[in-house]
């Protein structure tokens, strides 16, 4: 099992329904947020391209952040999904520092917090929150050990990138281009 | 298509009429009916909804959590709105419930007019003083001269209590400050206007021509989600815009145009279609008048003539002219929304429905639906009295083919410059931000300021509660029943909107506003009911469904009377214009004295030094409605403006500085906005959201982020025809200091 996200930039709008559907699912407070959306622009007008991307923990195979965690705080769970035990952690940021996505943040709370691939749904056979709302339905949650799952099926038929592939952590969530 | 569809109206009007029996069969005890859904602890529970955060009304259910509180709201799964899925303004419409700066409790004025200190008062005394001063004004003026602005699905409730009153001088900004001219435009074209929401067959068109629209930043839910799925299938999208709006970006063809000049566009569109013969000829030929008149009168507008006007090459005019036809009759020239621009708008939507009719899309797969409502009977009341005169009377000879309210003729009439014989005196207002929301500020405040009694109602103290005389709060739409929705789409469907909690505060719905002034009004007859759920359940019960029914399911839908989403192939409708056909060339237009076909106007040009102000809409606000909503805020506090990097250079602006503007008439924005420096926008142009730098410290989010495009909106170009009110032909330029004059607050 090997949980994993594919989003198509072709479609996605930019709207950040996916990060409030994720702060009002998970209870994230006000002025903090498990995921985010960038936006890149390149070219000169009237030539330009314009791509939105909807970004969060990578859930990576290659964990910086469980690996820098003293406390245990931080790990893996079935599927692969990256988690945080907040009555471990200690706040200590290292995990913050070392993640190459910035996917990390401190609550206000004390402990960190980021994306959990909302596994207290898949628990229950949703998606998450955030495909589960997109507008664009430009997002495909699944198992990538199952071909027959629809992230498998997309990343096979078309282009794809992952970000940041030089900080060697293996992402896995798939850009599809 | 007459014989279906005229006879389904007649049928439904009928019904109505019939049904008219006196008492409802069933009755409940106020409230009573909502006790199920005080959520339980321990389990989660929800309620079902339709969304009041924007005029897409997408259905969905509000969940509580296992203590009872609202937790998150998400769509319907049956609901054609919402096809399940909420944009983000829905999904973040628990902040309009949240929201600590609501209003709370009836506010009365304490001492003169403007004088903008408030005292708390008791619902009883502000019923009983708004009583009073409507009797009072009614006497000495006629009960016609009491103007309601509304918006939205609380605004109903005032505007049958201003009808049972004997005033229909009601109008909303989404007429003259959105969609009038489109809807016009479409009449006199196809004879019917397009409605909420446009029946548009985007899900399978082959073709999407976006001009009026930016789809993907107004999140037009249905539409958003149909366009996604028609890039799957591998539509063309052309989109016409001078700024690189998400749409354009996932165009295939993206034509940056020079503002101002989207009618010389259409039109060499038009000479294109027409004279390579590229236009449906069944279609053209059997259902539409006036080809040849219109073939005479577009040899003008060449794609070369064209280019020096829009800056579009001819080439690139002729390559999606043929995309178009390509797909034809799949093909969608997408009639917007937003419509009022530069005071030619129904014209310029005229060429927008002619070029559809070329291309034969109105009533075909992938083009123009015909929808079809449910059939839901009014619930029985008195008639309502005639009243003398009527907002048209203001103004006579004015917009003639306006069919709703325009809210600029009732400011006319209320305006202390206004020399007719139909006077507006006292203003209701619910749930619509007037400074805002119509342009030129400055006479709306003047308008106001020459009215005898002023009432507002609205959930959040926006600007124009600091107008009021007495302020009502209303309940959020997670805590009121209202109106079935029922909307015009391609089945027939209805959607239930119920409390998901009792009202914070003193707030109240509107509907309970509305009852408690007419019985004060000796109205009580118009309001015969004590709960609306009372009012829901008889009406539904009429077409074989329930209160609690739809309570479980929220939305319902029904099977289309006739197999006509379509024409028929062959068929030759009869179309409600005065031709029975759809008319290129408008008799009534001519009659009237307009251009029966569209003309090229060239419109204003900034002066060096000044740019065009564009402004747009956002995915997570609507309006100057959302600035406040935690939620959303959370996602976009501040709008920023837009800039090309060859201006920026030029001016030494840098990202994220922040400026003023000031318009080709002197104003000055109250609020600095920040810069944004991107290759997105034309040198000519900048871009901003609308809807923030808001002026009321109340709003404690909103207060002083961004800047208030309407400001800089003073000249107002009125389309002649439908009353909208052009609002794209202002021009900005920068102050990068401070100005002299005192922030107003
Ligand atoms: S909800 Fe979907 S379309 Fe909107 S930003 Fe997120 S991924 Fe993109
Ligand atoms: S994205 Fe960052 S937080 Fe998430 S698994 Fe990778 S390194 Fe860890
Ligand atoms: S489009 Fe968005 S804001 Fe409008 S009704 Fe639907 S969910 Fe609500």
């Amino acid at each position: 099992m090997r949980y994993a996200m594919a989003i198509d930039t072709l479609k996605c709008v930019g709207c950040s329904d996916c990060v409030v559907a994720c702060q009002t699912e998970n209870n994230v407070p006000h002025g903090y947020a498990r995921d985010w959306i960038t936006e890149t622009v390149d070219g000169v007008y009237p030539s330009l391209e314009l791509e939105f991307r909807s970004e969060r923990c990578n859930h990576c195979d290659n964990t910086p952040c469980v690996r820098t965690c003293p406390t245990g705080a931080s790990h893996i769970i079935e599927g692969g999904i990256v988690k945080v035990t907040p009555g471990k952690c200690i706040g200590c940021g290292a995990c913050i520092q070392s993640c190459p996505y910035d996917a990390r943040f401190s609550s206000p709370e004390g402990w960190v917090d980021k994306c959990t691939f909302c596994d207290h749904r898949i628990a229950n056979g949703q998606d998450p929150a955030c495909v589960e709302v997109c507008p664009t339905h430009c997002m495909y949650f699944g198992d990538l050990d199952d071909k027959n799952s629809n992230v498998s099926k997309v990343i096979a038929n078309r282009k794809w990138k992952v970000l940041a592939p030089e900080a060697g952590t293996d992402p896995q969530i798939f850009y599809l281009i | 298509m007459k014989t279906t569809r005229r006879d389904f109206i007649k049928i439904s009007s009928l019904g109505a009429g019939t049904i008219a029996l006196g008492t409802p069969a069933i009755k409940f005890l106020a409230g009573a009916d909502d006790s199920e859904n005080k959520g339980k602890s321990g389990a989660v529970t929800r309620t079902p909804n339709y969304c009041e955060v924007c005029f897409w009304n997408c259905a969905g259910w509000v969940y509580k959590n296992e203590e009872g509180k609202i937790w998150k709201i998400i769509g319907n799964e049956d609901d054609p709105h919402s096809y399940g899925r909420f944009c983000p303004r829905g999904t973040g419409g628990v902040g309009m419930y949240y929201d600590e700066d609501r209003l709370k409790t009836p506010l009365m004025r304490v001492g003169e007019p403007g004088n903008q200190t408030y005292k708390e008062i008791s619902w009883d005394e502000a019923f009983e003083h708004i009583a009073g001063k409507m009797k009072e004004i009614g006497g000495k003026y006629g009960n016609e001269s009491i103007a309601l602005f509304k918006h939205g699905s609380s605004g109903k409730h005032f505007g049958k209590l201003m009808s049972a009153f004997g005033s229909t001088n009601q109008a909303g900004p989404a007429y003259a400050q959105c969609k009038g001219p489109r809807e016009e435009a479409f009449a006199l074209t196809f004879g019917e206007p397009l409605h909420s929401p446009e029946p548009l067959d985007i899900r399978d068109t082959k073709c999407l021509v976006l001009i009026g629209s930016h789809l993907g930043e107004n999140m037009h839910n249905g539409q958003v989600q149909e366009m996604s799925e028609a890039i799957d299938k591998g539509v063309t999208v052309i989109t016409v815009d001078p700024r690189l709006s998400t749409a354009a970006s996932k165009s295939k063809f993206w034509l940056p145009i020079k503002p101002a000049t989207d009618t010389a566009l259409l039109l060499a569109w038009i000479n294109v279609i027409i004279n390579e013969e590229l236009y449906d000829k069944e279609y053209v030929d059997k259902l539409t008048i006036g080809l040849d008149k219109l073939k005479d009168h577009v040899q003008q507008y060449t794609p070369e003539w064209a280019y020096g006007i829009t800056t579009i090459e001819p080439s690139q005019i002729r390559a999606t002219a043929k995309a178009m036809a390509d797909a034809s009759p799949s093909v969608i020239v997408h009639p917007g929304r937003h419509a009022t621009w530069y005071g030619d708008d129904t014209q310029r939507i005229r060429a927008i429905a002619i070029l559809n009719a070329l291309l034969g899309s109105y009533g075909r797969r992938g083009g123009f639906y015909l929808p079809t409502k449910a059939k839901l009977p009014g619930f029985p009341s008195e008639k309502n009295p005639n009243p003398a005169w009527s907002w048209r009377d203001i103004e006579p000879e004015k917009y003639p083919f306006a069919s709703d309210g325009v809210t600029n003729l009732l400011v006319d009439g209320s305006h202390p410059d206004y020399k007719g014989k139909h006077s507006i005196k006292a203003w209701f207002v619910i749930g619509t931000n007037l400074p805002v929301s119509i342009p030129n500020t400055k006479r709306t405040v003047e308008a106001m300021d020459n009215q005898e009694f002023i009432v507002v109602i609205d959930t959040m103290p926006t600007e124009i509660t600091g107008y009021a005389d007495i302020v009502l709060p209303e309940c959020t739409y997670l805590e009121r029943y209202d109106d079935i929705r029922v909307s015009p789409h391609r089945e027939p469907n209805i959607a239930l909107r119920m409390p998901a909690a009792e009202p914070k505060y003193e707030s109240k719905p509107a509907w309970w506003m509305a009852k408690e002034l007419a019985k004060r009004l000796g109205l009580d007859a118009y309001f015969n009911f004590e709960n609306y759920s009372e009012v829901l359940d008889w009406q539904l019960k009429q077409i074989g469904s329930s209160l609690e029914e739809m309570k479980k399911i929220g939305v319902k839908k029904f099977e289309r009377e006739f197999d006509d989403l379509y024409f028929a192939p062959g068929e030759i409708p009869e179309f409600f214009t005065g031709s029975g056909k759809i008319e290129l060339y408008s008799s009534e237009l001519a009659a009237y004295g307009f251009d029966p076909m569209p003309v090229y106007k060239p419109l204003p040009e900034p002066e060096a030094g000044f740019y065009r102000l564009i402004y747009g809409r956002a995915p997570m606000h609507t309006f100057s409605r959302t600035a406040n909503n935690p939620n959303l805020t959370d996602l976009m506090k501040e709008n920023s403006v837009w800039i090309n990097p060859k201006v920026a250079k030029e001016w030494d602006l840098k990202n994220d500085q922040k400026i003023w503007l000031k318009n080709q008439d002197g104003a000055i924005s109250s609020f600095p906005i920040k810069v944004r420096v991107t290759e997105r926008i034309r040198w000519d142009s900048v871009y901003m959201v609308h809807g923030f730098g808001h002026k009321d410290k109340r709003l404690s989010r909103a207060f002083g982020h961004g800047l208030m495009d309407t400001e800089m909106i003073t000249n107002v170009l009125i389309d002649k025809e439908s009353g909208g009110t052009g609002m794209r032909s202002n021009f900005v330029t920068f102050l990068t200091e401070k100005p002299e004059k005192e922030v107003q607050s």
